[in-house]
């Protein structure tokens, strides 16, 4: 298994502590003029989130963490597992549910998705940062009312809940920012 | 520099210092040396190149190839002037000053170049308490203290107890393992000695005590310091010496000292060891230690050995960080402001 030496650390490379996949998201060096030196790095684990501090002996090896990020296609799901193809190797793969996640309420068939793999194995799954998805369910409105206002609850096919402006109906096509659950745009159907 | 609008200052080549900090730099060189001037302290000039390194196993020297008249040789950069400078006050030099850059490998980040400027100097018949006292002197020649006031000085004892409630002389690795969990310290892969007395260092035993005593140095007592402004600790513990001499007594002492300025290490000084044997002893000790971490071996100055065999006069010596006073004078936070080329754009 390749490992880094603290040399070689720097933000955003991925090493595995306590057997969890970690990302490095600050490294200071602690250099006193005649004795050991440290590295103090703050890291997030990939698989909880969770942001913790680390001092490591200047010299000292930790072991690379096999973590890669990989655009995939999702398929479908099927009540356990979310299916993912590789789009160059037709390769398919399946993703648990804590791995999927947040991104559940915004996949759509065929979406190209962001897999972060650990050992091949799903890590996280990233929707894309738009999604095109049809109203199936919202009050009708006031007609003819243009002015947004508030907005009003609407529900989205893949059963995720956004605001969106009065005038919307069932059945439209919405474009939604992931990142901030936020209606963007009506789309005109092709 | 800062004259010029935003988008044009952002070319590569300009200076990372601007105009009024490298003024500032050419008036504390020139104030040093007038200081120096005033005290019949002679400056000179050693070599950057040797033909030896140093054998510290916590500093990497650069190393550089001669091709020439005489045949292929190995080279090393100067980490600091003091074996060079030790040679002539052994051959009767007196008190000596060097401004001078140095070099250290894989030094680089917020307060490190690999590249920088050491002012330091040897006084003959001074020990370190004197030198201490001058050295306190100059940060008021430079304008960096206010005359009259006094820098406050702590023994690395008095240090330890104050900031982290243990006595260093004496506590053992688990002591301080307790100590660093207490202040929510992680340390990775930790397997401690449980015997205080092993001072060697090596990566497969873990952290000794020395290691241990820096963590709580660096971590804890460090960021207490940078609230104090200017303090001296002196007396460090026997095991970290370099080349200072040792005080006999119940607890031997290092006679060493160093100067923080806000936290920041900005000195390091010796009440020199002048004996011979000891001096060689204590280089051999640093190789063992460089060819057990698998470390680069470095070649031992025998000049410096012979000149310490015709005989060193008693002196006490000490070496600055002169860009890191230039921080503190400046109000800067980071070396590359107040470094004309830091080594990203040199």
């Amino acid at each position: 298994m390749a490992s880094y030496s603290t040399n070689e650390f720097r933000g955003g490379l991925k090493i595995m502590l306590d057997s969890d996949p970690y990302i490095i998201v600050e490294n200071d060096i602690v250099k006193p003029g005649k004795g050991q030196a440290f590295n103090r790095v703050k890291v997030r684990n990939l698989k909880t989130g969770r942001v913790i501090d680390r001092t490591f002996k200047s010299g000292e090896s930790v072991e690379a963490a096999d973590v890669m990020d990989t655009s995939m296609q999702y398929l479908y799901n099927d009540g356990e597992f979310w299916h993912f193809m590789d789009p160059d190797s037709f390769e398919q793969i399946a993703a648990s549910e804590a791995a999927v996640g947040d991104a559940a309420k915004w996949l759509k068939e065929q979406d190209t998705c962001e897999v972060t793999l650990w050992n091949g194995v799903p890590l996280t799954v990233s929707p894309p940062n738009f999604v095109e998805l049809a109203v199936t369910e919202t009050d009708p409105g006031l007609k003819g009312d243009t002015s947004g206002g508030g907005g009003k609850p609407a529900t989205l096919e893949t059963g995720a809940v956004v605001r969106v402006p009065l005038f919307i109906q069932i059945g439209e096509v919405l474009k939604v920012d992931t990142r901030t659950a936020e209606y963007v745009s009506r789309v005109k159907d092709a | 520099m800062s004259d010029l609008p935003a988008d044009l200052d952002k070319s590569h080549w300009r200076p990372s210092a601007d105009l009024a900090v490298i003024r500032l730099r050419a008036d504390l060189l020139s104030r040093t040396r007038q200081f120096f001037f005033e005290r019949q302290v002679m400056e000179v000039e050693t070599p950057i190149l040797s033909h030896a390194g140093n054998p510290d196993i916590y500093i990497e020297s650069f190393r550089s190839e001669y091709e020439g008249p005489g045949g292929h040789q190995g080279l090393y950069l100067q980490t600091s002037p003091e074996f060079a400078m030790k040679r002539l006050l052994a051959a009767g030099s007196g008190p000596v000053f060097q401004i001078c850059k140095a070099f250290r490998n894989e030094e680089l980040g917020r307060i490190h170049n690999p590249e920088f400027t050491m002012l330091e100097w040897y006084r003959p018949g001074f020990d370190h308490h004197q030198l201490m006292a001058e050295l306190q002197e100059l940060i008021i020649h430079l304008g960096v203290l206010e005359q009259g006031q006094t820098i406050q000085k702590l023994s690395y004892q008095q240090l330890f107890q104050t900031y982290a409630g243990l006595d260093p002389h004496k506590v053992g690795g688990e002591a301080c393992l307790a100590c660093i969990r207490e202040h929510d310290i992680q340390l990775n892969d930790v397997k401690s000695y449980a015997n205080p007395e092993n001072l060697g260092y090596n990566e497969k035993l873990g952290y000794n005590r020395d290691a241990l005593l820096a963590v709580i140095l660096t971590h804890v007592i460090e960021p207490e310091l940078a609230k104090r402004g200017f303090v001296f600790v002196y007396d460090y513990p026997q095991s970290q010496a370099s080349l200072a001499r040792i005080r006999s007594g119940e607890t031997p002492v290092a006679e060493r000292f160093e100067l923080y300025g806000n936290g920041l290490e900005l000195a390091n000084g010796f009440n020199e060891l002048t004996d011979k044997t000891e001096q060689l002893e204590r280089f051999c000790q640093d190789q063992a230690l460089r060819q057990s971490d698998n470390k680069q071996e470095v070649d031992i100055d025998q000049l410096l050995i012979e000149a310490l065999d015709h005989g060193l006069p008693d002196c006490a010596g000490v070496a600055v960080g002169f860009d890191r006073l230039l921080m503190l004078a400046a109000g800067k936070n980071t070396l590359d402001e107040v470094l004309a080329f830091p080594f990203g754009k040199a």
